[in-house]
């Protein structure tokens, strides 16, 4: 399997604090890799590189490199939008826009200046089939998006970023906000979309990771401490550090 | 612990009747309006109150109709809003969303000086830079007109839908707008289709306000506006309700036709402000609505 993005010393700071020091890492395409580590570790800042994100806080700054699909993504002549165009997000808090389901979904792709309506119609039905809330919304998707219940609103969410057809999807604990049936039908739908798409996911459930995820990496105090497949990482270790945050014993 | 009850219900008391006083206030005024603004309508009769077209209240034979001033004031106040909503507006979203710290403070800072500035000096710029202007560019006899009270009217109204707008766009969650760029979507496409929809109730209120304070306003547009009681045109010496009111006041005997007829065009004028506070509270509670 190809590597879809490498980071390569990656460091970040933010003013004069080190987020992120010297972070290299593989990410293989079509497959679900989890971020994990104790809060502050730097594993949503890190998901936040992927896609430029951390560009809309004025006091970052980055060093190293981040390849996608072998280009840097930090080079003076990346169209940024361009690049969270295939390297889509889905938030902690569900964020959908206070405008129609339809529109919420139909939104990126508008963006991207596709305005024929039957073509709308049919990328915002695909968009929401693959999400997996297309037979409960398909009667009301002229509705207002915010009277959807938490988990409706995420995985509409996740609609919304499917709808643009990114190649890989980011999520910075998707499911944090939901209950736990809504955080499993996320699961589910997780683990269905790797077949497309490459999920990098960022979760504070250490059983989460091991259940949706094919790869983990562990994040302590802005230092990647390991990285590899999930099944290994979680019965054989190699870092004493890793061993004692995936047993419990801190974090 | 008796004590600090009857202490309690003094201090209700006291805060209860402070508070009355506002709405007692408000209850004499409309009464008082209403007692001496209808005779001179039923008099004239509402028709040829509202839609004469003629004022001549010194007259031979006078005539008192208000369509002149009612044409005016909507006139003015629509001219005011064309010109001042779009620019208003504008420069919220500039300050809300792009500018940064230091342009902002420097720019918030000015259009609150822009509100405190008192009318009279308005119309005293208006007066003296503004008339002569109009004038000359457009080879008009008399700068003192519509236009020239059209234009200190928006720039009245600025500070008001300026700030208002910066409010509600200020509001608008930082999720929302995190979402589109995440969508690959650039800042004007997310400024102008998350930001911007989002505070539209907070947007359109500073409007309605912007057009509160411009049909009221009565010192600046005296001294711009020219004061003839024509029926409004953009180059013409024009009246306003407000004016109307103001300029005649001073020499009409009590109890004479002409003085209750000032009385009528208050009336009418504070129906107009009434029904723009309703509009007003509308889209403001919609706004808490959500």
């Amino acid at each position: 399997m190809s590597n879809i993005i490498t980071s390569k010393d990656l460091c970040l700071w933010y003013g004069d604090n080190q987020a992120l020091k010297n972070i290299t890492v593989d990410i293989p395409e079509k497959s679900i890799t989890a971020l994990i580590g104790p809060s502050g570790c730097g594993k949503s800042t890190f998901l936040k590189t992927l896609n430029r994100m951390n560009d809309l806080i004025p006091i970052v700054r980055i060093e190293g490199e981040v390849c996608y699909e072998n280009k840097n993504i930090y080079d003076k002549d990346i169209d940024i939008n361009e690049l969270r165009r295939e390297v889509g997000m889905v938030f902690q808090k569900p964020n959908p826009f206070p405008m129609s389901i339809y529109d919420n979904v139909a939104y990126g792709p508008r963006t991207h200046g596709i305005t024929n309506k039957a073509k709308l119609d049919e990328i915002v039905e695909k968009a929401l089939r693959d999400a997996a809330i297309w037979d409960e919304v398909k009667d009301r998707l002229r509705k207002s998006a915010l009277g959807l219940s938490g988990g409706q609103q995420q995985r509409l969410c996740i609609a919304r970023a499917l709808a643009v057809e990114p190649k890989v999807v980011l999520m910075d604990e998707p499911t944090s906000a939901l209950d736990p049936i809504s955080t499993s039908r996320i699961e589910d739908l997780i683990m269905q979309l790797k077949e497309k798409y490459t999920i990098i996911i960022v979760t504070h459930n250490m059983q989460q990771a091991v259940r949706i995820s094919d790869y983990t990496a562990f994040f302590l105090l802005g230092d990647l401490i390991e990285f590899g497949e999930t099944d290994k990482m979680f019965s054989n270790p190699k870092d004493k550090r890793t061993e004692d945050y995936i047993t419990g014993r801190f974090g | 612990m008796k004590k600090n009850k009857i202490f309690e219900d003094i201090v209700h008391g006291i805060f209860l009747i402070l508070g009355l006083i506002t709405v007692g206030c408000v209850v004499l005024i409309t009464i008082y309006l209403i007692i001496s603004g209808l005779p001179a309508i039923k008099e004239i009769g509402l028709i040829n109150f509202l839609f004469g077209k003629q004022w001549a209240s010194t007259a031979a034979e006078p005539k008192f109709g208000i369509l002149p001033f009612i044409l005016t004031s909507i006139y003015g106040t629509s001219g005011a809003i064309v010109i001042g909503v779009p620019i208003g507006f504008f420069t919220a979203v500039y300050l809300s969303k792009v500018a940064n710290k230091k342009v902002r403070n420097i720019m918030e800072t000015s259009v609150n000086l822009l509100a405190g500035i008192p009318s009279v000096v308005y119309g005293l710029v208006g007066m003296l830079i503004l008339v002569p202007a109009i004038r000359k560019i457009f080879k008009v006899p008399d700068g003192a007109s519509l236009l020239a009270a059209i234009i200190v009217l928006a720039i009245m109204i600025l500070p008001n839908i300026i700030k208002v707008s910066i409010t509600s766009l200020d509001a608008v969650p930082k999720e929302y707008e995190d979402a589109s760029y995440a969508l690959g979507a650039s800042s004007t496409e997310t400024f102008f289709r998350v930001s911007v929809p989002a505070a539209k109730s907070g947007i359109a209120a500073a409007v309605v306000l912007g057009v509160g304070r411009a049909i009221g306003e009565a010192m600046a547009v005296m001294m711009v506006a020219g004061n003839v009681a024509n029926m409004p045109s953009l180059f013409q010496s024009v009246r306003f309700l407000t004016t109307a009111v103001s300029s005649e006041m001073a020499y009409s005997s009590p109890g004479s036709l002409q003085r209750n007829a000032l009385f009528s065009i208050a009336l009418v004028l504070y129906i107009f402000i009434m029904l723009i506070n309703a509009t007003l509270n509308f889209f403001l509670k919609r706004d808490k609505e959500k």
